[in-house]
């Protein structure tokens, strides 16, 4: 069963045939290896079709629109006047600081609150497929439910949540339409909405962590916080540094949320993100330059990420 | 199962720690079904009641009357056979694109080895480094007008499916899993006569069932919970998915029916995650690393 292929059998036979027929088996190698670059390529072709056209023309098409503006129904180099364009629009500014407030939030949350239930998920020896499975839960919906059914919870009139507040004695909020409130409440969804996949990760990761690490620090004198500084957040260093960076690339291009929530701009552009000023110059005012111009200031920013992520994820790979 | 986590069984054992352990258990359960299943009982009793209902406050737990009819009228009214229809049409077409292109790539580049193949691959997963939400802008705008055969395809099923191609960690997953099929197996088909194109169906494709399950599930949920890309391209009313079809509709129908229509939205990917937990969990594992 495990002879090598019939190709180099070949290669190795003593060739008893005059001069003129030496060449022959080297023909028929390259002729072999052309055949079989030939079948290769045909299983490539559909996906490298779609690469061509759906993603590798408009990564180097992205390139371009940055530097061209269509005036007159004619399209001709702009130079770096969409980036000063971008750059002198005090919206640009405003989007950058809401993204980063957004990111910022969505960080404290979005990445300590996954951890945090982890961890106590992981203690319990009872009903964690069942908690597993309520904390996915909210991954499966369709954006446009959970979203929606946010917006009524938010609602400052009959809100659920404002009833709660209420119910407690504490005054309730005008949520997505107070400036101080919009952006905290959106990130309050979209944890709800997005922690599962988060959560599960860790939890595996926990779970791969040698019990005999956990009897040793006890054995030492360590107590629980302890035992999670010394042990537990060591033990998930690569894991947990890795989610990060994916949580900031993804954050930081967050658009569902607040277009859903408060038709994205918010009260005084409050949860005006940049994404969404992308899709404002793009679909709105039709600036198709100052979209792309805005799209590769994201990029730059975000490649220092992907980057760093991709150096993690080889090295974390290779141990 | 009896591993040893942070809390030692020893103190687990003794009477306070199983006190304290149930206490502990008790609250996260209690709260964990309020915070991830409340939301969904509201929005299903609320799609029961009455417009009058809906608005009293406080609001009633239980719906006094029960209105099944709002159901029937939100599935009649905004049309939702024809959103589902369409979503169902477009998440399975991506899913039958993905599972010829991007399998038949992954297994050339993982066992056929063509010249370039490695640079192939390179530039595939160079695609993962571009934030997505950067090349909506001129992907929309390719697909305004495709180059070499321009066409347009807004309003048309192929400006969800062939993107979905690009799903370049799709083909990472599939390449990676195909690498661990040992050379000799294909290696003995080749010997018996088989031709390429056998040996993937009948030597790696039944060893890879696991692995096409969570590409699978993956793509028909990535298409299902998509929104801004087919808001754009697909935004003839009679064309759009259910995610774009109900939110355009959200303003103008009452509110119980709208909440009658979520719950109906979000049940065929609640029905998917309920059968198939078992592979989406080791699908996130998978994804991740090792740990």
């Amino acid at each position: 069963m495990t002879s090598p292929p019939a190709l180099s059998e070949n290669k190795t036979r003593p060739s008893p045939r005059t001069d003129s027929r030496v060449r022959r088996p080297e023909r028929d190698a390259f002729m072999a290896a052309f055949k079989r670059n030939l079948t290769a390529h045909a299983f490539l072709i559909g996906a490298l079709l779609c690469f061509s056209i759906f993603s590798w023309y408009p990564m180097v098409r992205e390139f371009i629109l940055a530097f061209q503006k269509t005036e007159n129904g004619e399209t001709v180099w702009a130079g770096w006047s969409n980036l000063t364009y971008i750059f002198n629009d005090p919206a640009f500014w405003q989007a950058w600081r809401n993204t980063l407030l957004f990111t910022g939030l969505a960080l404290l949350l979005g990445f300590a609150v996954p951890f945090a239930v982890a961890l106590v998920l992981n203690e319990f020896r009872h009903g964690r497929g069942y908690l597993r499975l309520l904390v996915y839960l909210p991954v499966m919906l369709p954006p446009v439910a959970s979203v929606l059914l946010f917006k009524y919870f938010y609602d400052p009139g009959y809100g659920l949540f404002n009833r709660i507040l209420e119910s407690v004695g504490l005054p309730g909020q005008a949520w997505l339409q107070d400036t101080d409130t919009a952006m905290i409440s959106v990130v309050i969804a979209a944890t709800w909405m997005n922690m599962g996949g988060a959560t599960l990760i860790y939890l595996a990761a926990l779970q791969s962590i040698p019990g005999e690490l956990y009897e040793a620090a006890e054995l030492d004198g360590a107590g629980i916080l302890r035992r999670i500084w010394h042990v537990t957040i060591p033990q998930t260093r690569l894991i947990l540094s890795l989610m990060l960076l994916l949580q900031i690339i993804a954050t930081m291009q967050v658009f569902v949320e607040p277009f859903l929530l408060t038709g994205g701009a918010g009260p005084e552009g409050a949860t005006l993100t940049v994404v969404h000023l992308i899709y404002q110059y793009a679909f709105t005012f039709n600036n198709y330059g100052s979209a792309a111009a805005l799209g590769l200031v994201l990029l730059v920013l975000l490649a220092g990420f992907s980057a760093a992520y991709v150096r993690l994820s080889r090295a974390g790979s290779e141990d | 199962m009896s591993t040893r986590t942070l809390i030692s069984p020893a103190q687990l054992a003794r009477p306070r720690g199983k006190v304290l352990y149930w206490i502990a258990f008790a609250v996260v359960t209690i709260v964990f079904t309020l915070v991830f299943v409340g939301p969904l009982y509201w929005m299903v009793i609320s799609g029961l009641k009455s417009p009058q209902e809906f608005a009293r406050t406080p609001p009633t737990l239980i719906p006094d009357a029960v209105h099944p009819q709002n159901y029937a009228d939100a599935w009649g009214v905004m049309d939702l056979a024809r959103l589902l229809f369409n979503t169902l049409y477009y998440a399975f077409g991506a899913l039958a694109f993905q599972l010829v292109f991007d399998v038949a790539a992954a297994y050339s580049l993982s066992k056929l080895r063509p010249v370039f193949g490695k640079a192939i691959l390179g530039m595939m997963l160079l695609t993962l480094m571009i934030p997505a939400t950067v090349l909506v802008v001129p992907q929309y705008l390719t697909v305004l007008d495709v180059p070499v055969v321009e066409r347009n395809l807004i309003n048309s099923p192929w400006a969800i499916w062939l993107p979905s191609v690009t799903n370049a960690f799709n083909i990472f997953l599939l390449k990676r899993f195909f690498d661990s099929i040992p050379r000799e197996l294909l290696d003995a088909a080749a010997i018996d006569g088989a031709s390429s194109m056998r040996t993937l169906r009948s030597v790696v494709l039944p060893l890879s069932r696991p692995i096409l399950g969570v590409v699978s599930i993956f793509a028909v949920v990535a298409v299902w919970k998509d929104f801004l890309w087919p808001m754009l391209t697909l935004p003839d009313p009679g064309k759009q998915t259910v995610n774009v079809g109900i939110y355009s509709l959200a303003a103008s129908v009452s509110e119980n029916w709208l909440l009658a229509a979520l719950a109906i939205a979000s049940l065929p990917t609640l029905i998917i995650f309920l059968i198939f937990q078992r592979n989406i969990m080791s699908g996130l594992s998978a994804g991740s690393l090792k740990g």
